[in-house]
């Protein structure tokens, strides 16, 4: 390889929407010898047949420790790897461990080179968190609205209530007790479920 | 005041004391408020260590001495002033590895010299029919797991290197692994192996204390700087530890340890397989055979927690004996600083004793101060004096 190629990254991820992501990323910048090993089975073997630089691992993983094996004296690796051994680094792992994700290099590759790319990374990674989070908050806000429309329902036919007065009732409810809406919506669901 | 701690550990039973002293209270009563963080790998327990993301983590013992000598990343050093957990690896191999050893067997079955003399010659076997070499699965490079199997094949002449494949895996694919046959045997910590016996998939050979009478796998961990900064919590956390592993060796409360540890956030397997393990009552095959040894996974018997500096010179012995590092007596003396029974005799606020020597099955008695001496005993190895 010309030092002036692109090197070759494997990202090594069960998530097939956090890779791609991660993928495009590098793909944008420039990086286009990129692959994604999904399936841990035999990784190491994978991994030697894709013979990579980098290698980029998410630490929900727990092949992560396999990938250790790889600074150990055997005749299995054709070279060695080694991450940041520097300690000139420790501002590198901190960004790169808070965002959960870990890279692992090739001895001999320079630092520059290796710089964007793992900054690259902690950014992707940053944003498919941000993503997921926004993602749950959704979901947890569509099953509220659920919640909320079944206690509306029960009110209506207990009380005789239309639907503007049992929001109401659950609203000023709520504000009394101090208590979130959903809250209040989801004590009457299992009040109606246990006087069923 | 309360002190709030974040503490990392890797559900196994030998995190046992550290769970207890949170769950149980006894941190609490220690003025600690901490948080436990289930990891899924040593590489995050020790890199989150290292960066101060942890305060204290349970964690490999030879983790915390390659930490502080700076082997294969960034050099931080360590401190034990605890020791979580001792003689809780076993050995499981397949039906097929465990047929083909009894068929060598020329001995007692628990006699690793027996064993290790049959593996040679299933070994040699394979070699002659051209079946390829056997596999073993270890749970990290710097573990009691790689030692204590490299020790015990060499003895019998298999060479670790050369004559099997040792390969990485995460404790919890270590059954499926077996199952599928991607490894013919491997040496995990409790629950695992007591795990590949329920499912019928495997035969748990050795309790590791066949190989060495009294090994240390996990201590406590937490970094020299914040452990010299802050001497009063890390008293307190030795405390708390030592209040947890009384209780969890007072067999009447087993049974309240076992669900503990059996909650999904913690170790999250069946009580009751957590507590075989904890009682060293085991099922070591399919067909129901029950093996018990008063030394498998030690606590808190036997002065077991207290760090001996002779035990970690050991570890780095092993390390150097398979090529992870040259020796360098200055880097022995690191080793054996990693281990602080002095921290420890300063919470308990008394002597506790001495622990066990390692007391291997083969070899002559080890002794700190002639390492490379004690290799030299030793024909199968990466070391070259």
């Amino acid at each position: 390889m010309s030092a002036e190629s692109s090197p070759r990254i494997v990202i090594v991820d069960e998530s097939p929407i956090r890779a791609a992501i991660l993928e495009e990323g590098l793909r944008e910048a420039g990086f286009t010898d990129v692959a994604h090993i999904s399936e841990m089975q035999g990784l190491l073997a994978r991994i030697y047949a894709l013979d990579p630089e980098i290698i980029v691992i998410d630490l929900e993983n727990p092949s992560r420790d396999v990938l250790e094996q790889m600074f150990q004296v055997s005749r299995a690796v054709k070279r060695p790897v080694a991450m940041f051994v520097d300690q000139s680094d420790a501002a590198s792992i901190q960004a790169s461990v808070e965002a959960g994700v870990s890279a692992y290099i090739v001895d001999g590759l320079k630092k520059e080179r290796i710089k964007p790319i793992l900054d690259l990374c902690v950014s992707r990674f940053n944003a498919f968190a941000k993503l997921q989070d926004e993602l749950d908050r959704t979901k947890h806000a569509l099953e509220e609205r659920k919640v909320i429309d079944r206690a509306k329902g029960i009110l209506m036919k207990m009380k005789g209530l239309t639907e503007d007065e049992a929001y109401v009732l659950l609203r000023s409810t709520a504000m009394r007790e101090k208590k979130k809406i959903g809250e209040i919506a989801q004590s009457i669901l299992t009040a109606s479920e246990l006087l069923k | 005041m309360t002190t709030p701690l974040r503490i990392g550990f890797i559900p196994l039973v030998d995190a046992a004391a550290l769970i207890v002293a949170v769950d149980k209270g006894f941190a609490a009563t220690e003025g600690l408020d901490v948080t436990l963080v289930r990891e899924v790998s040593w590489s995050n327990v020790r890199d989150k260590l290292n960066i101060g993301l942890f305060d204290a983590a349970h964690l490999l013992a030879p983790v915390a001495i390659a930490s502080s000598l700076g082997l294969g990343h960034v050099k931080v050093p360590i401190a034990a002033p605890f020791n979580l957990g001792l003689n809780g690896n076993a050995i499981t191999v397949s039906p097929a590895l465990h047929a083909a050893l009894m068929a060598e067997l020329d001995g007692d079955r628990f006699d690793p010299m027996a064993t290790a003399r049959a593996l040679a010659r299933v070994v040699a076997k394979r070699r002659t029919s051209g079946e390829g070499p056997l596999t073993f699965g270890m749970t990290f490079p710097f573990s009691t797991h790689n030692y204590q199997l490299r020790f015990w094949m060499a003895a019998g002449g298999v060479d670790p290197d050369e004559d099997v494949q040792l390969v990485v895996l995460p404790p919890p694919y270590m059954a499926d692994s077996l199952a599928n046959g991607h490894v013919d045997a491997f040496c995990v910590g409790a629950p695992w192996n007591s795990i590949a016996v329920d499912l019928g998939i495997g035969h748990i050979l050795h309790f590791s204390s066949d190989i060495l009478q009294s090994a240390v796998e996990k201590v406590l961990a937490v970094r020299q700087t914040w452990a010299e900064k802050h001497p009063e919590i890390v008293a307190a956390l030795v405390r708390a530890h030592l209040r947890a592993s009384e209780f969890i060796e007072d067999r009447a409360n087993r049974p309240e340890v076992a669900q503990i540890l059996a909650q999904p956030e913690r170790i999250g397997v069946d009580a009751s397989v957590i507590q075989r393990t904890l009682d060293g009552r085991l099922k070591i095959s399919p067909d129901g055979t029950m093996r018990e040894s008063d030394r498998y996974l030690l606590v808190g018997r036997e002065v077991a927690a207290r760090p001996a500096p002779a035990q970690a010179a050991w570890l780095y012995a092993q390390m150097v004996r398979w090529g992870q590092t040259p020796f360098r007596p200055e880097a022995l003396q690191a080793a054996m600083a990693v281990f602080r029974p002095d921290l420890h005799d300063a919470a308990a606020g008394r002597p506790t004793g001495a622990a066990g020597a390692v007391g291997a099955f083969s070899g002559p008695p080890f002794d700190p101060s002639d390492v490379p001496g004690h290799l030299s005993a030793f024909k199968i190895g990466r070391w070259k004096p």
